[in-house]
């Protein structure tokens, strides 16, 4: 095989560039000890502290891993059942339902967000929790779906003609069957929705309650008022962390090839 | 046999209900309330009108559609610049970092978008990174102010949404047949030919999958605008953003929310046909 060139070596190289200087930058200014100045001022961990010492931050961080675990767990669990349905069933509207999939993955997030305004809005639901958590799953659910369902595409039907035969209701098909095969799929599924709950400006900014403060608004409204260095800080920490978790699923994964 | 329909019943009620609850049913009320009016006592309110349709025709909404189009679309064709090569040697790469090259793609793909736009300002601004570099290196003589205008707006969403275009692509070179290159340079064809003939046809599906997850986001995110772009960039985002939340507007948002779904449904249906008849024909 050809080894690279010089030439595309140094093309690789400077999109990569583009990708990593601005985060490199901004971690290198969270120790930087000037509240406005891009000049260095010398170290610090000051705005570190003014972290940890802010208990509104803690607060919506809390709210935010709450929101994102309850949200990906009820997304998977009605991801599965719709994909695992539409796979295995034929019943009335069942193409309606696989289009109002794609619908909802074609929908535009901000529109989905206005119309889930709308609907909470007409229904008289406060916002706060219940409304974050009922568009997050919603939201996420076509994205569960998509993963498991192109992992069913691939099993041999005739495992689930077996297990019919031999007897097996479709409860012990689902449960011994269905849901040991789908595991990698269904967690890759979760994931994915995890992170997207965690990272969603879009939706939450429309069905947010002042109550409930989640960490993607706090991080927009700090960027938008944008003096505090502190939020240097935030990001520097939340970035570390994401990381940390990527590589962790990404050798996971590895592991299991 | 056994028939137990427990199950059955169960997953597909709890499905039904969940999807007409929320996903059906405020779609159908986005579209009602679009044909709503609005005064300023109430958010929304009969009678049923037109009105909000062909308020769109006026100038001003038109430009910020042109616009939003065009920005998005530049994004787009940026991305694809700079993302094509970029995948395709990334894909054909042979060495024992392919994976950590890999993992490098991946990471920005996952991490939140808002914190990499705010990690741009420093890049951009008049005082920022990028302005040192090109003064210090004589490329120019004066500062750049891109922040806050178009350009920084199209900078945000290109670094936003790069991977997004270069991971389909990715998956199609890789999964490409080499002996058909190979087969046409042993028939004399030259490298652009081969390039023009067999390479891009063969990943066409991953351009276009790519231009799609780019183009359709750059149309909406408004946080991007709104933090790089300043004041002067409204885009749909932050038109339909602003009639819902600021200008209490319900009725005009909700048409505008119709409008652009109508199109960027319309425009994938056509990529859909289009797809289709070449698959009739073959793409060569």
């Amino acid at each position: 095989m050809k080894k690279t060139s010089l030439t595309s070596s140094l093309y690789l190289t400077l999109v990569y560039l583009f990708f990593y200087t601005p985060i490199a930058v901004l971690i290198i200014y969270s120790f930087n000890d000037a509240k406005f100045s891009l000049l260095w001022h010398g170290f610090t961990w000051h705005w570190y502290q003014d972290l940890f010492n802010d208990n509104d931050l803690w607060a919506a961080t809390w709210h935010s891993l709450l929101l994102g675990l309850s949200a990906a767990t009820a997304a998977s669990l009605i991801g599965l059942l719709s994909a695992v349905s539409l796979y295995r069933y034929r019943f009335f509207g069942r193409n309606f339902l696989n289009g109002l999939v794609f619908i909802l993955i074609l929908t535009p997030e901000i529109v989905t967000g206005a119309a889930l305004l709308i609907l909470f809005t007409l229904l008289q639901i406060h916002m706060g929790f219940i409304t974050l958590f009922l568009s997050h799953a919603s939201f996420c659910i076509p994205f569960v779906f998509v993963t498991v369902y192109s992992r069913l595409v691939s099993f041999d039907k005739n495992l689930f003609e077996a297990a019919k035969d031999l007897g097996a209701c479709d409860w012990v098909i689902f449960k011994s069957i269905i849901l040991p095969l789908l595991w990698p799929a269904l967690f890759a599924g979760w994931l994915l929705s995890f992170t997207l709950s965690l990272d969603d400006v879009i939706i939450s900014y429309f069905v947010a309650g002042p109550e409930f403060e989640i960490l993607p608004l706090r991080i927009y409204s700090m960027v938008r008022s944008g003096i505090k260095p502190e939020i240097n800080a935030l990001c520097s920490v939340l970035f570390c962390l994401t990381l940390v978790l990527i590589i962790l699923s990404q050798l996971s994964l590895k592991k299991k090839n | 046999m056994k028939l137990n329909p427990g199950f059955k019943i169960l997953s597909l009620s709890l499905i039904w209900l969940w999807m007409s609850l929320f996903a059906l049913l405020p779609l159908c009320l986005i579209l009602i309330a679009s044909l709503l009016s609005h005064n300023e006592s109430h958010l929304m309110m009969r009678p049923f009108t037109f009105i909000n349709y062909i308020q769109l025709y006026n100038h001003t909404y038109i430009r910020i559609f042109e616009k939003s189009f065009m920005i998005a679309g530049l994004a787009t064709f940026a991305c694809l610049l700079l993302g094509y090569p970029f995948a395709y040697l990334i894909a054909r790469h042979q060495s024992r970092f392919k994976s950590v090259l890999l993992l490098l793609v991946i990471i920005p793909f996952w991490t939140s978008s808002l914190i990499r736009s705010y990690a741009l300002i420093a890049i951009i601004k008049a005082k920022g990174i990028l302005n040192a570099a090109l003064l210090s290196l004589g490329i120019i003589h004066q500062p750049l102010s891109l922040l806050f205008t178009n350009d920084a707006v199209i900078i945000g969403l290109v670094y936003n949404l790069l991977p997004f275009m270069i991971l389909p692509i990715m998956t199609n070179v890789e999964r490409m047949d080499d002996r058909l290159i190979e087969a046409a340079y042993d028939l004399g064809s030259s490298k652009l030919y081969a390039f023009r003939k067999i390479i891009i046809p063969l990943t066409m599906p991953g351009i276009i999958a790519g231009c799609i997850l780019v183009f359709l986001p750059a149309m909406t995110i408004f946080y991007i605008p709104d933090i790089l772009g300043g004041a002067k960039s409204i885009l749909l985002g932050n038109l339909i953003q602003n009639q819902f939340l600021i200008a209490q507007n319900w009725p005009m948002g909700s048409a505008v929310s119709i409008m652009l779904t109508l199109i960027l449904i319309s425009l994938i249906m056509i990529y859909a046909g289009v797809n289709h008849n070449q698959k009739k024909r073959g793409w060569l």
